[in-house]
């Protein structure tokens, strides 16, 4: 199962597998783990690509898990979803019997990340652990596991957020319209842009005001903040992108910023 | 643009950290926030200045430990080329994590204090980077400050290393004494060392030739997947899709296919994007042929005047991966190319010891970050070069069959007679 969010990550990695099994259709289906509060620029452009290649679309709904006492909904302030995928995510993966997950993370995104393998073993529990990771060599992928196991693999691990880009530009890929800037009503908080919607409001004191913006990375519309931008087209966007000083994650995403090593904790528990 | 991948070893005191950092920065590499991150996890840990390998060490024991366990990607680009540096450890006890780093790198980056000279940790990081036919070595004479920028100690370490380096096989080798900490000859040629006529390092990792590297001579494609759409546009399609590991292929050549051993042309060479008229590393395409064959995953299709070895008995060099040590007469799956077999260790010649060079004959197990020399026999023949000749068709790895984990990983050598 190939793992496709809409996000400029994915969009390549379901290209690269339309083009790896061409002519044939591609033998797996695809699956989005959808939290509820996705952009629905994404989720439209999600189903419009997917009913093109005609593959299968698994749906996995966080709302779901949260329906059905899986998990129990944020409390507090923060109401991002983001950390509540991974039990519907393994879940998913259990009902299907999936023994692969493809997925479109990269090395340079962060720094647990750039340990992580192109085929990366995950245990019953859905389990990343770090420090007993099978050697890798050449370009010889052990994908063996038992039962109840499953391997998650990274084809993009060696690609940059430059090279996404190029390939995207080089392809003539369609992107969800919110990664060029567009005009939105935002507002300030911990030194990000969030969009105002149903799912997140400002505080008292935090105005919102309308900005040219984009989005850099796509996740939740609660933990993804946008950057402000006049770059409307792919050029304008790869330009932005190489004279960037700030990484896409360190820039907005709030998910990272919970610890030093956020993401560790996370991807040990099974996220993406 | 072109990719140079290199492997970097060492600890923390041999200023890796300081000189990867200097790389990283000069070319614009590090984000503001990964530096101010790496500037409040400096503080907290209350450091004197800011460690740059904190930018390194992603993992939580890293950083707790202040070493690096596993290999870590760093990626820089130069409007020349793209750069993948695998930095590892340098300690004998992650010997393992720097044989898995060597294995797609270019070029080996030896530091080398200007103060120390040549020590164990360089000599063992050479022996291994040769061991894994590592193509080009830069041997960086790094705190050339320390020493008053004098150039008989750098020529001095230069011959030293040059005289164990001839023991091994270092097919082109580079000396550039440097200083990480103040930016001498690493992006820019310095001024202190009017007597260096060389490059410096970034403008020899942007210009050295790598075309060569790869084997562009043995036709060699592991057949991956059999595409057979069965649609009405594609009605008798039948593709066999593969990367190419060395040489080239066009339309019209013909070809041989193992293990059948018949011959057929090459009808076409397609990709999504259409049609090719050639086909070379590391290019992934589908090759249609003329006759149908019965070819599988696993089969490689070849020329009928350049083939490689086919054989169920190979001597190879093996480097050990696992603390669960390497049995004479052990049964370990071996992966190599596309195909996978069952396999028996028959032989272990001997076991090499990295820092001497030493071989004990005596051995009867190789344990974790240990390697010897060792004779399988494999229950289907295996379609391989020698390593040295072709790192794709040369390399595979053990899997113990009860773990599933990759326990070992070799490196053939030449055809068994």
């Amino acid at each position: 199962m190939l793992l496709f969010s809409g996000g400029k990550d994915s969009l390549v990695l379901l290209r690269l597998a339309e083009k790896a099994f061409w002519p044939c259709p591609m033998p797996f289906p695809v699956m989005h783990v959808d939290t509820g509060h996705n952009f629905p620029e994404v989720l439209e452009f999600r189903d419009r690509r997917v009913a093109d290649l005609g593959v299968e679309l698994v749906v996995a709904s966080v709302q779901a898990s949260i329906d059905a006492g899986r998990v129990r909904g944020p409390q507090g302030r923060d109401p991002s979803r983001n950390r509540l995928q991974t039990v519907t995510l393994l879940d998913a993966i259990a009902e299907r019997s999936f023994d692969a997950v493809f997925g479109g993370a990269r090395r340079d995104e962060e720094k647990a990340r750039a340990k992580e393998r192109v085929f990366s073993f995950r245990d019953e529990f859905g389990q990343w652990d770090p420090k007993n990771q099978r050697p890798e060599l050449w370009s010889l992928y052990n994908g063996r596991h038992h039962r109840g196991q499953h391997i998650r693999v990274f084809p993009l691990s060696n690609w940059t957020e430059m090279d996404v880009w190029a390939y995207i530009a080089h392809e003539q890929l369609e992107v969800p319209s919110i990664y060029l800037a567009h005009r939105r009503r935002v507002f300030r908080r911990d030194g990000m842009l969030l969009s105002e919607g149903p799912y997140i409001a400002p505080d008292e004191g935090e105005e919102v005001f309308e900005a040219s913006v984009r989005f850099r990375t796509v996740g939740d519309m609660t933990c993804t903040g946008a950057i402000e931008s006049v770059a409307a087209s792919l050029e304008e966007v790869i330009a932005e992108v190489a004279a960037a000083r700030v990484g896409e994650r360190g820039a907005t995403r709030a998910d990272d910023r919970v610890s030093e090593t956020a993401m560790e904790d996370r991807k040990r528990e099974g996220y993406f | 643009m072109e990719l140079l991948r290199f492997t970097t070893a060492g600890s923390v005191d041999d200023g890796k950290s300081t000189l990867i950092g200097r790389l990283l920065y000069e070319t614009k590499s590090i984000f503001e926030d990964q530096l101010e991150a790496v500037d409040r996890a400096s503080r907290s840990r209350r450091y004197e200045q800011v460690n740059l390998a904190l930018l390194m060490d992603g993992l939580r024991a890293e950083r707790e430990q202040g070493i690096t366990i596993d290999v870590a990607y760093r990626y820089f680009a130069t409007p020349k080329r793209k750069f993948i540096i695998a930095d590892t450890p340098g300690h004998i006890q992650y010997t393992r994590n720097m044989v898995t780093g060597a294995s797609t790198a270019n070029l080996a980056l030896v530091l080398v204090d200007a103060r120390n000279g040549v020590v164990e940790q360089s000599r063992r990081h050479a022996v291994l980077s040769s061991l894994l036919h590592v193509p080009h070595f830069v041997l960086c004479v790094n705190k050339m400050d320390l020493v008053g920028y004098d150039q008989d100690r750098f020529e001095e370490i230069q011959e030293e290393f040059q005289s164990f380096a001839a023991r091994l096989e270092v097919e082109d080798l580079t000396a550039i004494p440097i200083s990480a900490l103040y930016g001498d000859n690493v992006v820019t040629r310095s001024p202190n060392m009017a007597w260096y006529e060389g490059p410096s390092l970034l403008h020899h990792l942007e210009n050295l030739y790598i075309a060569s590297d790869r084997n562009l001579i043995d036709p060699r494609f592991p057949v991956q997947y059999v595409l057979r759409p069965h649609s009405a546009a594609f009605h008798d399609y039948r593709g066999y899709a593969g990367q190419v590991s060395s040489g080239s292929f066009r339309p019209g050549q013909e070809v041989l296919v193992l293990p059948s051993g018949l011959t057929t042309s090459i009808e076409a060479i397609e990709t999504a994007d259409g049609p090719v008229d050639e086909a070379f590393p590391p290019m992934s395409v589908t090759m249609r042929l003329a006759d149908d064959l019965d070819i599988s995953r696993g089969d490689m299709i070849c020329r009928p005047h350049n083939r490689p070895a086919v054989s169920q008995d190979v001597d190879a060099m093996v480097a050990w991966l696992s603390e669960m040590p390497m049995q004479l007469g052990g049964r370990y799956v071996v992966k190599h190319t596309t195909r996978s077999a069952r396999s028996l260790v028959q032989e272990l010649y001997y076991r090499l010891d990295v820092n001497t060079l030493h071989r004990d004959l005596d051995a009867t197990v190789l344990g974790l970050n240990e390697i010897g020399r060792v004779r399988l026999r494999v229950m289907v023949p295996l379609f391989y070069d020698g390593y040295r000749r072709n790192r794709t068709t040369g390399g595979f790895v053990l899997i113990d069959e009860a773990t599933n984990n990759t326990v070992g990983a070799g490196m053939i050598l030449e055809k068994v007679h």
